[in-house]
C-alpha cells in the first residue's frame, strides 16, 4: 500500500462566504435585487427618490437665510445662482420666527413660555417615564397646571392659588366626609362646595389679598398668544385634560345607571357628531352673543374648553374600545375577589384597558394637536393665522412655501416624538410571550 | 354646516346689538383702549411687523380714532377677525369699530344693523392676466378658467358679469389670496379675479410683475369704510367725522408735519374750526378742542396714510384714482367742518 490516499484526512479551514452573500452588498441581493421584478422596483423606487430628492435637497440647502424682504432674497439668488427658480428664501424664516414661535408675546416675557415649556417635560417625567424618575416630582405634576397658569398669563399670584384651593377643600372633604355620609354625598357635597367656592368666594377674596399682599408678574392678555406656542397651549390643555374626562366618560357609557349612561352617551354622540370647526364657531360667534354685554369670557379659554369638550369624547370611544376589549373574565375574576367598583376599575380594568388603547390614544393625541391649527379660521393668530398675516406684510407678500415647510417642521418634531413614544411604552408594557 | 352657524349667529347678532349699544364712548373711556377689528392680515391695508405693531391703511383709522378718542394713537387693541367673524365681533361688542376693508353694501347697513360711517377706500373688482395670454380686455375672455375665491361677492359680480356679456368661463375655487397667487402662477387659471386693490398688491408679489396686466374693466362698486353698530349716533359721529377729519385736513394742506404750526398761523377760518382755536366742533362731539389734530398728527392726513401704506412709493403702487380728492377729479368729498 502507497501513502497515498484517495480521501481527505484533515478539515479544510473555513472559508469566508462568498463576497456577494454577505456585507452590503449581499444585504442587497438578498432584499433589492431578489428577483428581476424587485430588482426593476428597486430601480424605478431609487429613480422616484432621486427625483424627489434633487429637487428638494437644493431649495432646502442653497438657500437665502440673510434677506429682509422677498425681493431681496430674489436679488440675492439671482446674484449667487443665476435663478430665482428652485431656491428656497428662508429669509423670512430668520426675521420671523420668535414671532412663529410665540406669537405676540412680549419679547422680554419669552422666557415665560420657555420655564412653562421646561416644567412640563419635568412634571411629565413622573408620568411617562415612571420607572425611571422618583414619584417625588408628582408633586410638581399636580401644581404645574396652576404653576402653568400663573407663569403663561402672569397677574397675581393668588388667582391660581385660589383656584388650587378649592381642589384642595373638594378633596379634604371627599377624604374626611366619606366616612361620615358615604362615598356617593361626601363626593357631591366636596364637588359642591368647591364649585361654590369658586363661583362665589374666590372672586372677592382674590381681590382683597391682592390688594393686600400684590405679589404678582406682570400680566400678558390672551390677545397676545400666539405662534407655535399656542398649539402647544391648547394641544397640553386638551390632552391633559380630556384623558380624565374620556375615562369617565368611557366608564359612564358602560355603567348600569340610567341617567349616567344617557347622559354619557348624549354627550359622545353629539360632540362626534359635529365638526370640530362648528364647534370653535360656537366658541368665538354663538357664545359671544347669549352672554351678557361686556362679559369677558376669554376667547382662549373658550377655544380650550371646547378642544377639550371635542377630544374628550373621541378619547372617550378609544378606552371603551379597550374596554370591550378585556375578556369578560377579568371583571368577573375582580368582583370573585371582592373588590368593589373602583378598586376593580383601578386596579384590574383600567391598566388593561389602557394599555390595550395606547395606539388608538396617541392617534387622538396627535390628531387634536394638529387640529389646534383649526382656530386660525376664528381669527386667532396661531402658526397658521400668523403665516398668513406674515404673507400680508409687503415685505414677505408672495412667499409661500417656506413658511409651510417650517409650520411642518415644527409639527413634525412633536407628533414624531408622540408616536416614537407611544412605541416605546407599548414594548414596556408588553405582557404577553411572543 | 359653517354657514348656518353664522347665520345663525347674524339672526341673534340684532338682538344683542340693542343691548349692547349705549355709551360705547363712555365705554372707550373707560377701558383707555378702543378695541379695533381688522383684518388677520391684508397687505398695505392691515399686517402686523416682525415685532407685532400693526400697520396699515385700514389700521390708520383705528389709530386716528384712538387719537381723537383718548389721546394716544397706540391706545388700541387690534382684534383680528376673519370674513366669517367680523359682523358678529362688531355686534357683540367685542369690537368698538370695524375698520377692515369692509364694502358698504344695502343689506350690511340695513339687515345686519351696522353704520358705515362713510369711505375711506374706493375699490372694484378687476382682473388680471398674464401679458402672453395677449388679452386686452376682460370681453375676450371667453371660456377662460378664472381663479377666484369662493363665499365672496366677487364670485356673484364675476357670474353677473360674465352672463350680462354672454360669455363663458370655469371657475377655480380658491380660499385665500396666497393660495391664489400660487395657483395663478402656476397656470392653473388664466385670469385671477378680485379686488383691484388686491390684484395690484399680488402683481406687486411676483418676480416678473411686468409679465402680467390689468384688465381696464372694473365690474363692480365696492366702497369700503368702518362701520360701527347701529343705534349708538354719538359713538358713530365721533368715528364718521374722525375719518372726514383726515380727508379734510388733505383738501386744506394740513399734515402731520404741520399741523402744529398751521393751528396757530392760518388765517382759513375753516381749518381753525378743524383744529379747534375756533369754535367748539370738539365738544359738540363730547370730545376737547384737540381731538382733530391729535387724529391728523397720529398718522398724517388721508394722503398721507395712503402714500405711506399702498400709494405709488410703496411696492402695492396704487394710483389714487377714484381715492383722489373731489377737487383733483376723485371721489373724496368730506363734508364741511362748521
Amino acid at each position: 500500500m502507497s501513502d497515498v490516499s484517495f480521501v481527505r484526512t484533515e478539515m479544510l479551514p473555513e472559508k469566508a462566504p462568498p463576497a456577494s452573500e454577505v456585507g452590503v452588498i449581499g444585504w442587497a441581493r438578498h432584499n433589492l435585487f431578489s428577483g428581476w421584478f424587485n430588482s426593476a422596483l428597486t430601480i424605478v423606487s431609487i429613480a422616484a427618490i432621486y427625483y424627489v430628492l434633487s429637487g428638494v435637497f437644493p431649495w432646502v440647502f442653497q438657500s437665502v437665510w440673510n434677506a429682509d424682504s422677498l425681493g431681496e432674497c430674489r436679488e440675492i439668488m439671482k446674484a449667487t445662482w443665476g435663478s430665482t427658480h428652485g431656491h428656497a428664501c428662508w429669509g423670512v424664516i430668520n426675521d420671523r420666527w420668535e414671532q412663529l414661535l410665540f406669537g405676540f408675546y412680549p419679547s422680554e416675557l419669552y422666557w415665560r413660555p420657555i420655564v412653562s415649556l421646561i416644567l412640563l417635560l419635568a412634571a411629565l417625567s413622573p408620568i411617562l417615564f415612571a420607572d425611571r424618575v422618583s414619584p417625588k416630582m408628582l408633586i410638581l405634576t399636580t401644581a404645574y397646571p396652576f404653576l402653568m397658569v400663573f407663569l403663561m398669563w402672569g397677574g397675581t399670584i393668588w388667582g391660581p392659588l385660589s383656584a388650587a384651593f378649592g381642589f384642595v377643600i373638594a378633596y379634604l372633604i371627599i377624604k374626611y366626609a366619606t366616612e361620615a355620609v358615604g362615598e356617593l354625598f361626601a363626593m357631591i357635597a366636596g364637588v359642591a362646595v368647591a364649585v361654590i367656592w369658586w363661583l362665589l368666594l374666590s372672586g372677592p377674596i382674590v381681590e382683597a389679598l391682592s390688594s393686600a399682599m400684590p405679589i404678582g408678574i406682570e400680566a400678558v392678555a390672551s390677545r397676545k398668544f400666539g405662534g407655535f406656542m399656542l398649539a402647544i397651549l391648547l394641544g397640553v390643555v386638551a390632552i391633559g385634560v380630556s384623558l380624565p374626562i374620556g375615562i369617565v366618560l368611557a366608564l359612564g357609557r358602560q355603567s348600569d345607571l340610567l341617567i349616567v349612561k344617557a347622559l354619557c352617551v348624549g354627550f359622545i354622540e353629539f360632540i362626534r357628531g359635529v365638526p370640530l370647526i362648528t364647534l370653535l364657531f360656537v366658541a368665538s360667534l354663538l357664545l359671544n352673543i347669549f352672554l351678557p354685554p361686556g362679559t369677558n369670557f376669554d376667547i382662549i379659554l373658550r377655544v380650550m374648553i371646547m378642544m377639550t369638550l371635542f377630544s374628550a369624547a373621541y378619547m372617550a370611544e378609544v378606552i371603551r374600545g379597550g374596554l370591550a376589549a378585556l375578556p369578560r373574565g377579568q371583571y368577573e375574576g375582580a368582583d370573585s375577589l371582592g373588590l368593589d367598583y373602583w378598586q376593580a376599575q383601578r386596579l384590574i380594568i383600567m391598566p388593561q384597558a389602557l394599555k390595550i388603547s395606547i395606539p388608538g390614544i396617541v392617534s387622538t393625541f396627535i390628531g387634536i394637536f394638529k387640529d389646534t391649527t383649526l382656530v386660525s379660521i376664528i381669527g386667532l393668530f396661531d402658526v397658521i393665522g400668523l403665516a398668513s398675516a406674515i404673507r400680508a406684510d409687503t415685505a414677505w407678500n408672495g412667499i409661500y412655501w417656506e413658511l409651510f415647510a417650517f409650520i411642518a417642521f415644527l409639527f413634525f418634531i412633536v407628533c414624531f416624538s408622540m408616536s416614537r413614544y407611544s412605541m416605546y411604552l407599548e414594548r414596556k408594557l408588553q405582557t404577553g410571550h411572543h | 354646516m359653517n354657514k348656518s352657524v353664522v347665520f345663525g349667529a347674524l339672526t341673534v347678532a340684532g338682538l344683542a346689538a340693542s343691548a349692547a349699544a349705549a355709551g360705547t364712548m363712555d365705554d372707550v373711556k373707560a377701558r383707555g383702549t378702543l378695541n379695533c377689528g381688522v383684518t388677520t392680515g391684508l397687505v398695505g391695508f392691515a399686517a402686523p411687523d416682525a415685532n407685532g405693531e400693526w400697520n396699515g391703511f385700514d389700521v390708520s383709522v383705528c389709530r386716528a380714532v384712538a387719537a381723537a378718542v383718548l389721546g394716544d394713537a397706540s391706545a388700541v387693541t387690534f382684534v383680528p377677525t376673519t370674513g366669517k367673524t367680523r359682523f358678529t365681533a362688531l355686534a357683540s361688542g367685542e369690537i368698538d369699530l370695524l375698520a377692515r376693508n369692509t364694502t358698504w353694501t344695502f343689506s350690511r347697513d340695513v339687515d345686519l344693523k351696522f353704520t358705515f360711517v362713510g369711505v375711506n377706500y374706493y375699490d372694484g373688482q378687476g382682473f388680471m392676466v398674464p401679458k402672453e395670454l395677449g388679452v386686452s380686455s376682460a370681453k375676450d375672455l371667453d371660456g377662460a378658467t378664472v381663479c377666484i375665491q369662493t363665499g365672496t361677492t366677487t364670485e356673484l359680480n364675476l357670474a353677473d358679469f360674465f352672463r350680462t356679456n354672454n360669455i363663458s368661463y370655469e371657475p377655480v375655487p380658491i380660499e385665500t389670496n396666497a393660495e391664489a397667487q400660487q395657483q395663478y402662477l402656476a397656470g392653473a387659471c388664466d385670469v385671477y379675479t378680485t379686488d383691484a386693490s388686491g390684484l395690484a398688491a399680488t402683481r406687486a408679489s411676483f418676480e416678473d410683475p411686468a409679465g402680467h396686466a390689468l384688465l381696464p374693466e372694473i365690474i363692480s362698486k365696492e366702497p369700503l369704510g368702518p362701520l360701527v353698530r347701529h343705534g349708538d349716533n354719538e359713538w358713530g359721529d365721533v368715528v364718521r367725522w374722525t375719518l372726514n377729519a383726515i380727508i379734510t385736513a388733505e383738501e386744506l394742506g394740513v399734515t402731520s408735519a404741520n399741523v402744529a404750526e398751521i393751528a396757530s398761523s392760518t388765517d382759513n377760518p375753516e381749518i381753525k374750526r378743524l383744529l379747534g382755536s375756533e369754535g367748539t366742533l370738539g365738544e359738540m362731539l363730547g370730545l376737547d378742542a384737540e381731538w382733530a389734530k391729535r387724529a391728523i398728527m397720529a398718522g398724517g392726513n388721508y394722503g398721507e396714510i395712503f402714500a405711506k401704506n399702498i400709494g405709488e412709493e410703496t411696492p402695492i403702487g396704487l394710483a389714487r384714482g377714484l381715492n383722489a380728492q373731489w377737487t383733483e377729479g376723485g371721489l373724496l368729498y368730506s363734508p364741511p367742518f362748521r
